[in-house]
């Protein structure tokens, strides 16, 4: 084990990048024209450093797995972005934006990467209005803001609910700005399928062109991986079905550690799962708990006639209800952090509560918010001794309006009207905050290797806030990057093109065709899905949202032991000279079936609870915090990056202390 | 329930292609449309057959991915989903349901019911976008202040995901509710303001070049978009285009 | 063809020629009216219009003009749009969401086409017969009882009303369209809208009446 150099800049926290920018190579432009950069991933982290380093002059190649680049799955993200503007006049500044995602990360990320973030954020806005973001505005024409996860000011911009299909839409434009100028040469479907590195430095790329089934070998000076993140390892997850971890997967066999794998994200709103059929999980927006209350029966004779169908949720009085959030944590109640939302509702359905069939699903419940909405109203339109009815109609106007869109969209999927019968809610994994490691640079531990977005490990710690996620994404590749790779990349101006025609491309190539014609000529007898499913079952049950020593152990044989079969057994049918969704599947899930083992390895290793991590066997014993998450800093405030040793379980832990100069640690609480 | 599904099969660009009749029995009312193509792919693998090609991503109708002609319509009977969002209770037991790509000659198929969608992302590399770099100090986001309702159109506008149905569904395959969209989106912004004789020029020369068909206003885009961007947005495609040629 | 070579400026000039014809038609209607209600502006006006230089020399090839345009761009653009779809889709369900009147503009336009034919047969070629190659000396009362005379066969009102009906159902739709060709529809034009409809009923709805005003009513021979 070694101690792991973050190579962040000396001086105070405020001034560090700004003294960092100011001290770093630069590439002349005429030099930066004979450079080449490769960006694997086109979302928000991806989309933005292509377009920035083709803008800076660099030459860049662009790979992702979609037929274009805006399909990434940044797109999905709904609620907004965060940037300490300060626009609402609320307080809010660039240190409480790094107090605050600090914190809600649990203490377990590094400092100097979270000011930087919180400093750069603001231009981001600036950024995406110049490109047409069309940010929501307010009737003076400027823009508007929403105060988002519990955070005590108003910093996130939105655009209605589709601030990340904007934000990438923003993104690819730039993008097109330069592919029309020829700057980017863009390849869509073509899947990365290893890192070539020459005398230690990361030289190039091998792709799959998913179209024709063709290898191809790229070479360039540096590679950005931007990837997103390995939720998918549960099969079930708000992920796109292709979001795979296949390039940082590959990257880390190649000598970048993985750090932190099992700081999951699990939220606590989504669509229950309906049968053993279902593909993916769809993510309400969290505003819901606003006005929602969160229950499930009392009484488990009242679940069972649920689960029936013979009794129906409206027919159970108050007093046979129970509020859980509410009576487990009286000061937040139902606002709870997503963990620790999640983590109650696992526990009721555990305890055999769960109110849908799969036994797997609370209620998510608006009638008191429509009532109370509803003689709101009733007062306003001075309607004297308004019936029942009469309330809840004038009320579930006002729902409507706030939620209109999210109870649209949950009709349609579930088939139940929920104004009149409550939500059925469940949480899915939604976020990786663990990723590859990068070190300031966001260079990888692999020279000339940059990894950004949701697949590093970097700003997050143990739990992402809401709304950082976008932020993220594009400061790294927007405003954090295109200085960094500089720093690099002056070193390379008399390096001349870099030839693909060397043997380390050839081995690289030839392992990449072997594993391919392998998949094609096995004939097995389970297909890719059979496999993934029995990975996410595991994963869920066991490296799920409340761990513990035993089932962590359970679960590394058990995933080593599924791995195996897989190799024996696995059933590709189709060619390789084609296209063949089943083969790029087979690649992902053989991926997924080393990271899974060596996540559960790494939640083994971190034996405290903290943000998304939950170890059972570290919770408060006594005191009014009793059985809540326990984290321990004394011991566990590093960061653990992974080396690969040739099998997962054979990982080596490097640790990257974290020190903590400008703010102080301390428990979080919401009884 | 059980169904017959009569589906598009062809080997790749190249090849001729045929309707294929399969039988997929045990489908669930809750299943998603996609998810009822995964159980028929899952039978056809167990049966060493090659399974049916489709574009699909995020399934949650954003993304754009998901295409599909479905009984005669872009992303099936339903209104204002995309094929993920489709749900097998909008059919009967019994029903027999055909399934063909988005078809246009701008929109070459690749396999079964893939098809290559980059004549969109080569129109919008042909304008669509602000000519702006990244730089630290772009001027301030407010600025400009920017009217609640152009704001709102704009991103009315903005909602497209780029799926196609419009093409595919116009008896005409043509692309102009997405250009208008595109070229509507930048138009009502100021920042956008600046190019927009340019941009609409541009794109709409590199919109007829990829072989789409003019439009006749039948309106049928409007209806079957996913995401109900409006017919007004082709006018003022046609008003920014007039403005920028006289 | 030059400016033509875009597809919106085929669209705008599809639609300006469009206007062009609505209008003609909107003056053709005026006129035949006057053969119900004033038997005598009838004959005056249609001696004016067919024996007025201007009106001969100028506004007579430009409709001419206008109205050749207006069928030769639809139907080159017809084919342009067919191509855009080289393989057909097995099923295609264009009743869900569009009107018949919008999909088949091409159907009702060659309709109009063949009656116009027919129209030139038996008014405009008589006409230029009678006028410049008989040169017959000029007779302005003429009018009237020729238009009304033409209505006696049944066969021929029937074919008439069969045209004047698609020519309902292109206006139904070709008219409003035109608007939104040339960029008009916003809020502020719903307006425009309902009167392009009115429009698009009325006026065949009235060239329909006046045939079998004149059918049930001929003048004796």
């Amino acid at each position: 084990m070694s101690i792991l150099d973050s190579k962040t800049p000396k001086g105070p926290l405020a001034g560090k990048w700004t003294k960092y920018k100011n001290e770093i190579n630069l590439v002349n432009p005429s030099n930066k024209r004979n450079i080449d950069v490769i960006v694997v991933g086109t979302g928000l982290a991806g989309g933005s450093a292509a377009a920035t380093l083709a803008e800076l002059g660099y030459n860049v190649k662009a790979y992702c797995y979609q037929d274009s680049p805006r399909r990434a799955h940044s797109i999905a993200a709904q609620g907004g972005i965060n940037a300490a503007k300060n626009y609402q006049g609320d307080g809010d500044s660039t240190y409480r934006l790094f107090y605050d995602t600090v914190k809600g990360g649990d203490y377990r990320s590094r400092e100097a990467n979270v000011y930087r973030l919180a400093e750069v954020s603001t231009n981001i806005i600036d950024q995406c209005v110049a490109q047409g973001v069309p940010f929501a505005r307010d009737y003076g024409g400027l823009l508007d803001n929403r105060s988002f996860g519990g955070v005590l000011v108003s910093r996130t911009f939105y655009a209605k609910g589709q601030t990340g299909q904007q934000l990438l839409l923003g993104a690819y434009s730039a993008m097109n700005r330069q592919i029309a100028r020829g700057k980017i040469e863009m390849f869509s479907r073509h899947e990365m399928l290893d890192v070539v590195k020459v005398n230690g430095k990361a030289r190039g790329i091998i792709t799959r062109n998913l179209v024709t089934g063709e290898i191809e070998r790229h070479s360039a000076h540096a590679v950005v991986i931007a990837t997103g993140g390995y939720g998918n390892v549960y099969y079930l997850s708000t992920n796109a079905m292709g979001s795979n971890a296949t390039a940082a997967w590959k990257i880390h066999k190649k000598g970048a550690f993985f750090a932190n794998p099992c700081y999951t994200q699990i939220h606590p709103t989504c669509i229950p799962r309906s049968g053993d059929y279902q593909s993916k999980l769809t993510l309400m927006s969290e505003s819901l708990r606003n006005d929602g209350r969160i229950w499930v029966p009392k009484n488990i004779e009242d679940v069972k006639g649920i689960q029936e169908g013979t009794l129906k949720p409206t027919e159970l009085s108050e007093e046979n209800r129970d509020y859980f959030l509410e009576r487990r944590y009286p000061a937040f109640g139902n606002l709870v952090p997503r963990d620790v939302a999640s983590r109650a509702a696992k526990e009721r359905c555990d305890a055999g509560y769960g109110v849908n069939a799969t036994g797997e699903a609370v209620y998510l419940d608006f009638k008191s918010a429509m009532e109370r909405y509803g003689k709101e109203q009733a007062k306003i339109h001075h309607i004297e001794n308004a019936s029942e009815e009469k309330i809840i109609e004038l009320g579930a106007a006002i729902v409507k309006e706030k939620y209109g869109n999210l109870f649209q969209m949950y009709e349609k999927i579930v088939d139940q009207d929920p104004y009149k019968t409550p939500m059925m809610i469940y949480p899915a994994t939604h976020y990786t905050m663990g990723g590859v490691w990068v070190d300031y640079n966001l260079m990888t531990t692999v020279e000339g290797l940059y990894c950004i977005g949701e697949a590093n490990f970097s700003d997050h710690g143990a739990n992402r806030l809401g709304a950082s996620a976008l932020m993220q994404g594009l400061a790294d590749g927007y405003f954090v990057l295109p200085y960094t790779i500089g720093d690099y990349l002056s070193n390379d101006i008399q390096t001349g093109k870099i030839s693909t025609d060397t043997p380390e491309f050839e081995i690289s190539e030839k392992e990449v065709k072997e594993k391919i014609n392998f998949f094609v000529n096995n004939e097995g007898t389970h297909s890719v899905d059979y496999y993934h499913k029995k990975l996410g079952l595991i994963m869920w049950n066991k490296v799920g949202m409340a761990r513990n020593k035993e089932g962590l152990i359970e679960a590394m044989a058990e995933i080593k032991a599924l791995r195996e079969d897989f190799w024996q057994n696995v059933k590709v049918t189709g060619g390789n000279d084609q296209m063949n969704p089943e083969l790029e599947k087979a690649g992902r899930v053989a991926d997924f079936l080393e990271l899974g083992e060596l996540f559960a390895k790494d939640a083994l290793d971190r034996e405290e609870s903290c943000g998304g991590h939950f170890r059972e066997e570290s919770v408060e014993v006594d005191g009014e915090q009793k059985g809540e998450a326990k984290r321990k800093d004394e011991e566990y405030a590093y960061v653990s990056a992974w080396e690969y040793k040739g099998e997962p379980g054979d990982a080596i832990l490097h640790k990257e202390e974290l020190e903590f100069n400008d703010i102080e640690l301390k428990q979080r609480s919401y009884k | 329930m059980n169904l017959t599904l009569k589906i598009w099969r062809q080997k790749d660009a190249k090849s001729k292609g045929k309707m294929v009749s399969y039988e997929v029995t045990e489908i669930s009312d809750d299943m998603s449309f996609l998810e009822m193509m995964d159980v028929l792919n899952e039978q056809l693998i167990n049966k060493n057959g090659d399974p049916v090609a489709f574009d699909h991503d995020c399934r949650e109708g954003i993304c754009g991915m998901c295409s599909m002609f479905i009984n005669g319509e872009a992303h099936g009977p339903g209104r204002g989903v995309t094929t993920c969002q489709l749900h097998m209770r909008m059919f009967k037991d019994g029903d027999t349901i055909t399934i063909e790509p988005f078809r246009a000659k701008a929109f070459p198929i690749i396999k079964d019911l893939v098809v290559n969608r980059m004549a969109f992302d080569r129109i919008q590399q042909s304008g669509g976008y602000i000519s702006v770099n990244t730089s630290g100090n772009t001027q301030d986001a407010n600025a400009i202040p920017i009217s609640k309702q152009a704001a709102d159109t704009a991103m009315d506008a903005a909602t497209c995901i780029g799926c196609g149905a419009c093409v595919a569904t116009c008896k005409n395959s043509s692309a102009m509710l997405f250009v208008g969209a595109k070229v509507s989106q930048y138009a009502l912004l100021p920042q956008g303001q600046v190019e927009a004789g340019e941009r609409v020029l541009n794109m709409v020369e590199q919109m007829d070049k990829e072989g789409f068909g003019n439009c006749t206003n039948t309106g049928a885009c409007e209806i079957e978009c996913p995401k109900g961007i409006s017919l007004e947005n082709i006018a003022r495609l046609n008003r920014e285009y007039l403005k920028a040629s006289v | 063809m030059g400016i033509l070579s875009s597809s919106i400026a085929r669209k705008v000039a599809m639609a300006l020629s469009g206007f062009f014809l609505v209008f003609f038609l909107g003056q053709h209607f005026v006129i035949n009216l006057t053969s119900v209600i004033a038997p005598d502006t009838f004959n005056s006006w249609s001696h004016f219009m067919g024996t007025n230089g201007l009106v001969q020399g100028l506004l007579q090839p430009v409709l001419i003009f206008g109205v050749v345009f207006h069928f030769v761009m639809g139907i080159a653009l017809e084919i342009k749009n067919t191509k855009a779809r080289k393989i057909k889709y097995t099923l295609y369900k264009g009743s869900a969401n569009a009107s018949w009147a919008s999909r088949n503009m091409i159907v009702s336009g060659l309709v109009i086409l063949a009656f116009l034919g027919l129209h030139f047969y038996d008014f405009w070629i008589p006409e230029m017969i009678h006028k410049y190659i008989e040169t017959n000396p000029e007779d302005p009362t003429r009018y009237l009882a020729e238009t009304v005379h033409k209505f006696e066969s049944p066969v021929r009102v029937g074919i008439y009303i069969v045209a004047f009906v698609l020519l309902c159902l292109h206006l139904w739709h070709g008219f409003s369209s035109s608007f939104q060709s040339v960029g008009l529809n916003n809020v502020y034009t719903k307006a425009l809208h309902v009167f392009t409809k009115v429009y698009a009923v009325a006026i065949p709805l009235g060239f329909v009446f006046i045939a079998l005003y004149h059918h049930f009513n001929q003048l004796d021979h």
